[in-house]
């Protein structure tokens, strides 16, 4: 079962009579539980796959599968429905909803879906927890860090048990020891099983990663997977290379 | 529950700048606030004109002797004017509609007790005059016909006359004195207290039953005469009238115009004179209630012109709201909501914008009644002589209907003004709308 099937896949944007080629025919499947890093320079298209992994966006060719669902040729309804059930969404600049609490933030894909009850409140609070804010359920997002931000952000992910979490340059405006807390968040979620997708322009977070996949020029560069000891030696360099003094 | 969460979201959205709603708000709030108060006070206004119209009488006609233009006046002496006796007989004998006539003389005189003394008005009428005039006697009784036919030397009084011509004995039986004629008059009867009666026009006076004393009207022909000399000033001025005014009662309503018309035609006569003129208080009732319609469709248009107004309040603010927070809709949008879901999402927030914006709005508008008669009762007091007589009788009236009106009146400018903002954020490229700073 693959959490995700790209066949072929191409997309073409048309900028004032131009015709931009972002991807030229990218295929490769991640299965499900795999911890996939994207790379690649700007330009490279990986905006423009992470868009379509989160049906953000449609294909202008080629195949799209998410699970058993074929993305390519559904309405924006149905994109939106897909988006809200089956994608968990982590991005850069954390994107919660400054007027909500944390626990209404992580509930946010639930309301879409109408489930509202109680039931799923305590599973809101339970994924609050889970990331280590079980103390901040009230607090609204610019009562909290970057990093707890971050980890409400990833609770939110979670909560329509996605096919994968889909994580945008998750770590790029954190500083380095909050990082490696939320890179060993990421660890522990895949070791329970969570198919994790995540774009990324840095080499200390690819390696992190089971695999990494590199586009250049709308094609697939390469397809290499780190060994778990290469992994290892990764997350114990991370926690070595903290500042000196810092905790 | 979903709908109870949007609106839940909606309110939290819109508390997050507090003073930008209110301000939205306002247009609306005072749209409807003035609306409901304008029709209140014209209603009120409408309500007062129809009481003093209907207090004259649906069914009456008057008709009364005005002094005639000065160049239709003779050059030297009293020039004779108005309406004859003759003519009141002619009238009672030859219109078939009417059921009862009054003849009136109106003298301005002054009335003495002891060393009490009234500046008042001497009316010759006949006993028929307290019915029709809607006057209810106090003590004793009103003209009779006996007195009227023997002439006797009888009066009634005002309330305010009796009160100021004898404020310690009971008026009964005691007479009352008027120096111009050196004559005695019996008080056999008083009345009640009596609101003035409406102005109308320029056909009509406002007229003040509080100075008056009522005579039999022959006995006013017997002792007085038709013509009245008032010495003012070091000179002399007289006018010499018969009748000042006939109060025809019709034995219908339906045949007021008709009859009136016949009057009119019977008494051509005076249109060379132009000495007199025709007052059909039922037209001056339907007037009244043209102008009512005439109001209401004043404050329909004063309304609509605010609330659009107030509509694009909300759209403009709606369309600054979905700009700044376009960041929050690709974030929604990447989580799951669909098109519609944005579009009611500020919907909502229109509509309560709207809504609350009425509902404030008909509570000043209601609460301008008491705000209305405080500030009258203040500037009465302060100011007595500045208040011009239809403020002080009128109590404004809410106009039911204008409240359930006004309220979905302004839910639908919210909804309407708010579409376009609400669909401009639903096409939003989701895309776009994340990258947004």
């Amino acid at each position: 079962m693959h959490a995700c099937t790209i066949r072929e896949l191409t997309k073409e944007y048309v900028l004032k009579s131009e015709t931009v080629r972002a991807l030229r025919g990218v295929s490769f499947n991640v299965p499900e539980g795999d911890y996939v890093a994207i790379m690649g320079p700007s330009g490279s298209g990986k905006s423009t796959l992470l868009n379509l992994l989160g049906c953000l966006d449609q294909p202008t060719n080629g195949q799209l599968l998410l699970g058993e669902d074929d993305v390519a040729t559904m309405t924006d309804d149905q994109l939106a429905e897909i988006r809200s059930r089956r994608i968990g969404f982590v991005f850069q600049s954390y994107n919660l909803i400054q007027q909500l609490t944390v626990v209404e933030n992580i509930q946010v894909p639930l309301y879409y879906q109408g489930r509202l009850g109680a039931q799923e409140r305590d599973r809101c609070i339970e994924l609050a927890h889970r990331v280590g804010l079980g103390d901040r359920l009230d607090h609204r997002p610019t009562q909290l860090s970057g990093g707890q931000q971050q980890r409400v952000a990833i609770a939110r992910s979670l909560v329509n048990d996605p096919y994968f979490v889909l994580a945008d340059e998750a770590t790029g405006n954190l500083d380095s020891k909050t990082t490696n807390e939320i890179l060993a968040l990421f660890d522990e979620l895949n070791s329970e099983g969570r198919t994790i997708i995540m774009v990324t322009h840095e080499d200390e977070v690819a390696e992190r990663a089971k695999r990494v996949v590199r586009l250049r020029d709308g094609l697939l560069q390469s397809d290499a997977t780190n060994s778990e000891e290469s992994r290892k030696a990764a997350a114990q360099r991370a926690l070595e290379l903290l500042p000196v003094g810092d905790e | 529950m979903l709908w109870m969460r949007t609106l839940g979201l909606g309110i939290k959205s819109l508390l997050l700048h507090p003073l930008r709603s209110f301000l939205t708000v306002l247009g609306i709030l005072i749209g409807v606030a003035s609306v409901i108060c304008l029709l209140a006070i014209s209603e009120g206004i409408s309500n007062e004109a129809q009481r003093q119209i209907a207090s004259l009488g649906a069914d009456t006609i008057m008709v009364r002797s005005v002094p005639p233009p000065t160049d239709k006046l003779a050059q030297s002496g009293i020039t004779p004017y108005g309406l004859k006796r003759a003519e009141f007989d002619m009238l009672l004998q030859t219109v078939p509609t009417i059921r009862s006539a009054i003849p009136i003389r109106e003298i301005k005189r002054t009335f003495k007790f002891a060393d009490r003394t009234v500046e008042g008005r001497l009316v010759g009428c006949t006993p028929e005059y307290a019915d029709t005039t809607r006057l209810t006697v106090d003590r004793g009784h009103f003209i009779t016909d006996a007195e009227n036919f023997q002439r006797a030397s009888v009066c009634v009084l005002a309330s305010e006359v009796a009160a100021t011509l004898f404020p310690y004995e009971d008026p009964i039986g005691k007479s009352v004195y008027l120096p111009e004629h050196t004559d005695f008059y019996q008080v056999v009867g008083v009345l009640e207290f009596r609101n003035d009666s409406a102005a109308i026009g320029g056909s009509m006076e406002a007229q003040s039953f509080k100075d008056d004393i009522y005579i039999p009207i022959k006995t006013l022909q017997q002792r007085i005469g038709d013509t009245v000399v008032r010495r003012a000033g070091g000179s002399f001025s007289g006018e010499e009238i018969q009748l000042n005014q006939i109060t025809l009662t019709v034995r219908d309503v339906e045949d007021v115009k008709s009859t009136a018309a016949l009057v009119e035609d019977a008494l051509k006569s005076h249109d060379d004179m132009e000495d007199i003129s025709v007052v059909v208080p039922l037209e001056l009732i339907e007037q009244a209630k043209q102008q009512r319609r005439l109001f209401l469709v004043l404050a329909a248009i004063i309304a609509a012109v605010s609330l659009l107004v107030g509509g694009i309040g909300i759209m403009n603010i709606m369309l600054a709201t979905v700009t700044e927070r376009t960041r929050e809709i690709g974030i929604r949008r990447a989580l799951g909501a669909k098109q519609r879901d944005i579009i009611s999402q500020f919907l909502v927030e229109a509509g309560v914008l709207s809504v609350v914006g009425g509902a404030i709005g008909i509570v000043i508008g209601i609460s301008c009644v008491p705000l209305f008669v405080w500030l009258r009762k203040f500037a009465a007091e302060n100011y007595p002589e500045s208040l011009p007589e239809v403020i002080s009788n009128v109590t404004p009236a809410i106009v039911p209907i204008s409240i359930p009106v006004s309220f979905l009146v302004s839910l639908v400018v919210g909804v309407v003004f708010g579409l376009f903002p609400a669909i401009r954020a639903a096409q939003m490229n989701p895309i776009e709308a994340l990258r947004h700073e």
